[in-house]
């Protein structure tokens, strides 16, 4: 069973909301870099880099697209696909503060990954995270988001499926319930 | 596709054109990370690998050590000289005692042929064939034709050649079986005292005039002449097989096309393949080299990822 948490234009909405948070917060970005977790976290990402563009005028947004699959701690524990994603770094991100993006926190051992990931590349100043969704009760690990652009709470077995116009063919976010 | 259709990598013809393309990707993949800052993941470090070579190696064995290392295995090295095979002990006793330290996989090189497959029979331990005798040396197939690969996109319909000591090259047949599962098409050209009585058997073409091999290749992959192997009625003189199936500048120049020239090392130089040719850009030797650490660590990843994690109820936390 399946139903919509946000359509189209609520996604839209929380997306401006997010990018005048980082407005807010860091003003021009000059010295932020933003860093989609691959695969799902960095539709987000280019998303919210368009956004920053065209509507915010930022026009120097450094980012980068982080792999995690060798970092994760399931490996040799699961059954799932292994392959690993694309790797795009090719950003600075010493004494900078960067900001993790991802679709949804869900355990957060995505973010743990992440973390350890990141340290390759060098010693940030910050390392905030921003999520599209935070599911809440969920956690497996204390980790918590600093940017979130709806909490919902679902069941442990239930999935949130997030889809995008430029990849998917809509902007839309489902609750999918155990069956 | 989710992994490799084997628990043991023991030579090429074992493994399918989906286990092919799963490493070449994961290889890719590897490629990348070798070229970062810290050129390191963390995925195997809880996993222990013994590198067993009983056969002189130099980059076989660097390879495997770093792919391991990028890895975070923990490994340990043993060569033949000094150790107790000098006093007789046999192979699966020496593997048996080194898997009591709680050994994960094997990385094995040995000059008998089956050497590897011959373990996998007795030990629970992944074995990778790091080269057994004359048989195969598949991490090296899978390594040139990554290589090739690279520089083709596809080897559907590509035309490669192999020269030089095919009877004596466990490269050779690697190559062979992965060329083949990905479609190109092969010639060996050698000596036909160099050439094995059931090589017609491969469903390869077989030439002994390297003029008209170049021309009709996309890529060539000279071998080393196994002078250790090679006794002097096979070939009576390195200056006349030099003459004759030697790669140079000016068999190159020849040729009106460009084609790939691969060497899986050590070379002779100036007897399969001059300096010139061996450091020209056509030449992709180095590349086959980078390529290998990224293969290898491919191989080890995936069957690593086979072993999975049994929780031991008895360590305390």
């Amino acid at each position: 069973m399946q139903s919509v948490l946000l359509d189209h234009q609520k996604i839209e909405i929380i997306l401006h909301r997010l990018c005048c948070e980082l407005i807010e917060k860091y003003t021009d970005l000059n010295n932020t870099v933003l860093i989609g977790l691959q695969p799902r976290g960095t539709y987000f990402l280019d998303r919210l880099i368009k956004l920053l563009k065209n509507q915010y005028h930022i026009k120097d947004v450094q980012f980068g697209k982080l792999d995690l699959t060798f970092f994760r701690d399931d490996f040799r524990r699961t059954s799932k696909p292994i392959q690993a994603n694309q790797n795009l770094m090719n950003v600075v991100i010493e004494n900078r503060q960067v900001v993790l993006i991802d679709d949804v926190l869900f355990t957060g051992r995505s973010v743990r990954a992440a973390l350890t990931a990141i340290e390759n590349y060098g010693r940030p100043s910050t390392i905030e995270l921003m999520v599209l969704i935070n599911r809440r009760f969920s956690r497996h690990l204390p980790i918590k988001p600093d940017y979130i652009g709806a909490q919902m709470d679902a069941l442990i077995g239930d999935k949130v499926k997030v889809s995008w116009i430029e990849n998917d063919g809509k902007d839309v976010v489902y609750l999918q319930k155990r069956t | 596709m989710n992994n490799l259709s084997v628990s043991n990598l023991i030579g090429i013809k074992y493994l399918d054109k989906n286990d092919l393309n799963l490493i070449f990707q994961m290889a890719t993949s590897f490629k990348e990370v070798i070229n970062r800052p810290i050129k390191k993941v963390p995925s195997l470090r809880d996993f222990t690998i013994a590198n067993l070579f009983f056969e002189d190696s130099t980059r076989t064995k660097l390879s495997f050590e770093i792919a391991e290392k990028r890895l975070s295995a923990d490994l340990i090295n043993f060569s033949i000289s000094g150790s107790s095979i000098q006093k007789g002990e046999s192979l699966l006793d020496t593997v048996n005692n080194i898997l009591a330290m709680k050994v994960d996989m094997i990385v094995l090189r040995h000059p008998n042929p089956g050497a590897a497959l011959y373990l996998t029979q007795k030990v629970d331990a992944s074995v990778i064939n790091a080269g057994d005798g004359t048989h195969e040396h598949p991490t090296q197939g899978l390594l040139d034709c990554y290589s090739l690969l690279e520089k083709f996109g596809s080897l559907k319909g590509k035309k490669i050649a192999i020269v030089g000591d095919i009877t004596h090259s466990r490269v050779a047949l690697s190559n062979v079986y992965a060329l083949k599962k990905l479609g190109a098409e092969i010639c060996l050209c050698s000596p036909k005292s160099l050439i094995p009585v059931n090589a017609q058997n491969l469903g390869v073409e077989l030439s002994s005039n390297l003029l008209e091999t170049l021309k009709w290749s996309d890529a060539v992959n000279m071998l080393r002449v196994q002078k250790e192997r090679i006794d002097k009625t096979v070939i009576p003189d390195l200056r006349d097989y030099s003459l004759q199936y030697g790669l140079t500048k000016s068999l190159i120049e020849k040729l009106d096309k460009q084609i790939f020239i691969l060497h899986p090392g050590p070379i002779n130089r100036g007897i399969e393949i001059t300096s010139e040719v061996a450091d020209s850009d056509q030449a992709i030797i180095l590349d086959q080299v980078e390529n290998g650490v990224a293969v290898r660590m491919a191989v080890i990843y995936l069957l690593a990822s086979k072993q999975k994690i049994v929780p031991n109820e008895n360590y305390s936390s």
